[in-house]
């Protein structure tokens, strides 16, 4: 076998039907056209799975993938994907994740698993170094990520690493995630859901090996470089390590596009009680970073004897604003348990936010809630309860389980789901910033904002202010972030080291670990691929372009009150120009020219 | 004139969270700052009535300001 650098070199093939556990060598060429991780995952899955396929069959395949950064002394240098085709958009899924378990996984050796078929009864995978082993779960099914982490913990002793589902994820829950190192998730597009599906409770990993670095003297340089700049910079040197994301509260309200009462609303006046400001003060414990990173933007928080990871921005907007509650210490608990049970904090809250519009409407009676807290907006016990019952996939609760689409498309009225191609979107309202609204609609995953962070130039001036409600120019710079975001995420490491770093400090760190010989500009254009791939594979699902939109509400609704009063979003401006910049037609299709030059013509 | 300014993050560190100010007409964004012993490159973000402004620009009796450190997330 050859030499690699920066990845392992090999690829676990686990198939749960038939019990067998292959070690595949790494397609080398595969890896440096797409990087790795979301890259890399992507093409296997496209290779292997047909689009078409029902995603919670046994059919679909499971995909944990890691960068070739991921494991090294690089900043933020642990993150793993999870790439599998999404049974709540019907979209490819990639769910990226921090901590410690992608880089422990890595040092036993592996760039990748994919799992394949079903397991008759629970099972577990135990990867020890060259050890792998499927086993019987029987003893954690139905436990919390909590109760399964500290089980295995008894088992394999406390430097294990898991990555796990909880009860949602077993009970097929479309919103349900994986969990890893307690409270960091995989969380988005229902993955937990395909790994219910296949009986697969958990990956446990402990690695003892290490990643081989190419040109050590050259990565001193470049890792130098990149810290001085995280150091230096205003955001992740300062602001992040001392509020963590949370402190976006107060921002995204001030510019009157805090989304409130599922979108109903736009400014919340009770902001303040659960911004980051009031949570470093009354309830963080202590910070809560991952696998050598020195931003840190985690948080550990304590209310009530409650305790753990989080919460995050999002997290904060969906159970506080978008639910019309100020109750951090509410948030808090519902944060917890969607760690425990396993839920996406962002489509949980956002489903609850639209139960309570259900029921504010009539859709939902009170007799259907058989006795749980009353949904309506600001109800903070509600919140906390009814993430349970969602967690629990339990009466009502079952159904919001999947999803506030399926939700309020069992009433009829679809329109009242927050989502785009049935996943909510996180806690930015469009029709205030033009470029994140641009951003979800054309978001390869539905509903999201760590596709294309658009915030950062039309909010906080990163890496310059861009007028939020101008159209001009946004088609251009969602693509470039769109880009950027997808190689950022293939290499392994956190978007947040993006609002220090540019292209060219990646490209010097991935050189320096891989010896490629990439600059900044071909670094970004692997994202262009990566995107087109992910386009291509929706394509083929079926997705159709038309579903490259927001909900009404958006963009037929103005804003009622606050700064942004007045404004809507104009996706009917944006998209255009954004499929002309993206080298598609104006129906959305990649064109031949466009996929040669990206050398994906295979896959048209 | 009142102009009310909303601080935010360390900002509030020694000066509070919302501050009437009464200002002389034609004062600046910036000689408020100046006033509050808040240096320019401390601020990242800064709003009048909710909307992206500068520092020369001059508010009108009833505005109000927002003001960041280099903050974000996401
Ligand atoms: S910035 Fe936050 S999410 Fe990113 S690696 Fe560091 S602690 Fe984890």
């Amino acid at each position: 076998m050859q030499n690699y650098f920066g990845y392992q070199g090999t690829v676990l093939r686990v198939n749960l039907t038939e019990k067998t556990i292959k070690k595949e060598e790494l397609n080398l060429d595969d890896a440096l056209k797409f990087i790795g991780g979301r890259g890399l995952g992507t093409k296997i899955l496209m290779d292997e799975v047909d689009p078409k396929t029902d995603a919670l069959s046994t059919e679909n395949k499971l995909i944990f993938a890691t960068g070739p950064l991921t494991g090294t002394s690089t900043p933020t240098g642990g993150r793993y994907m999870v790439i599998t085709k999404s049974p709540l958009t019907g979209t490819v899924a990639c769910s990226n994740s921090g901590g410690y378990w992608g880089a422990e996984f890595k040092f036993a050796g592996y760039d990748a698993v994919i799992i394949e078929g079903k397991s008759e009864e629970p099972v577990y995978l135990n990867i020890a170094d060259d050890i792998v082993e499927i086993k019987d779960a029987s003893f954690v099914w139905g436990k919390t990520a909590g109760e399964t982490t500290a089980a295995f913990e008894e088992v394999y002793g406390k430097k294990v690493r898991v990555a796990t589902i909880g009860p949602a994820g077993e009970r097929l829950s479309k919103i349900s995630g994986i969990m890893n190192d307690r409270g960091r998730a995989a969380g988005r597009s229902g993955v937990g859901a395909v790994m219910g599906s296949k009986n697969l409770k958990a990956i446990v990993v402990r690695g003892t090996g290490k990643v081989n670095v190419n040109d050590a003297l050259k990565l001193k340089e470049a890792f130098s470089k990149s810290m001085a700049k995280i150091r230096e910079n205003g955001v992740t040197g300062q602001g992040l390590p001392t509020y963590g994301s949370a402190v976006l509260v107060n921002i995204i309200n001030e510019n009157g596009v805090l989304p409130t009462n599922n979108f109903q609303e736009s400014y919340f006046d009770k902001a303040d009680e659960i911004s980051g400001e009031t949570l470093a003060e009354k309830f963080m414990k202590k910070k809560d970073p991952c696998y050598r990173c020195p931003i840190g933007c985690g948080r550990y928080c304590e209310v009530d004897g409650i305790e753990g990871s989080g919460p995050e921005y999002e997290t904060i907007w969906g159970f506080g604003s978008d639910c019309g509650v100020s109750d951090l210490g509410a948030i808090i608990k519902a944060n917890y348990w969607c760690n425990e049970y396993g839920l996406d904090t962002i489509s949980a809250s956002a489903t609850i936010a639209a139960a309570m519009e259900l029921y504010q409407k009539g859709y939902i009676k009170k007799e259907d809630l058989e006795g749980a807290p009353e949904l309506i907006w600001g109800n903070a016990e509600a919140v906390v309860e009814w993430t349970k019952l969602m967690g629990q996939v339990k009466g009502l609760g079952a159904k919001m389980a999947e999803g506030s689409y399926r939700l309020c498309e069992s009433y009829g009225v679809p329109e009242l789901s927050m989502s785009v191609k049935k996943q909510e979107m996180p806690a930015y309202d469009p029709r205030g910033i033009q470029g994140i609204g641009l951003n979800y609609a054309t978001s390869n995953r539905g509903g999201c904002h760590v596709r294309g962070y658009m915030i950062s130039p039309e909010i906080l001036s990163l890496p310059q202010g861009l007028d939020r409600f101008a159209t001009d120019e946004k088609a251009e710079w969602t693509k470039i972030f769109q880009d950027f975001t997808a190689s950022i995420d293939a290499v392994g490491l956190c978007l947040f080291t993006s609002f220090a770093m540019g292209a060219d400090d990646y490209a010097d760190l991935y050189n320096s670990i891989c010896g490629t010989k990439l600059t900044g500009n071909e670094f970004i254009e692997i994202g262009d691929r990566i995107w087109n791939l992910e386009r291509l594979y929706n394509l083929k699902a079926g997705i159709d372009p038309s579903e490259d939109t927001l909900p009404k509400r958006l963009l037929e609704e103005p804003i009622s009150a606050g700064p942004s009063t007045g404004h809507v979003n104009k996706l009917s401006v944006t998209l255009p120009q954004y499929y002309k910049a993206r080298g598609w037609t104006e129906k959305g299709i990649p064109t031949e020219e466009k996929l040669t030059l990206l050398g994906l013509e295979a896959f048209k | 004139m009142n102009i009310t300014v909303k601080l935010f993050a360390t900002l509030r560190e020694g000066r509070g969270k919302i501050l009437e100010m009464e200002c002389k007409e034609g004062t600046r964004i910036r000689d408020i700052l100046h006033d509050l012993k808040i240096e320019e490159k401390e601020v990242a973000i800064l709003l009048k009535n909710g909307i992206s402004s500068k520092m020369d620009v001059v508010p009108s009796c009833g505005d109000y300001l927002s003001i960041f450190p280099p903050v974000g997330g996401g």
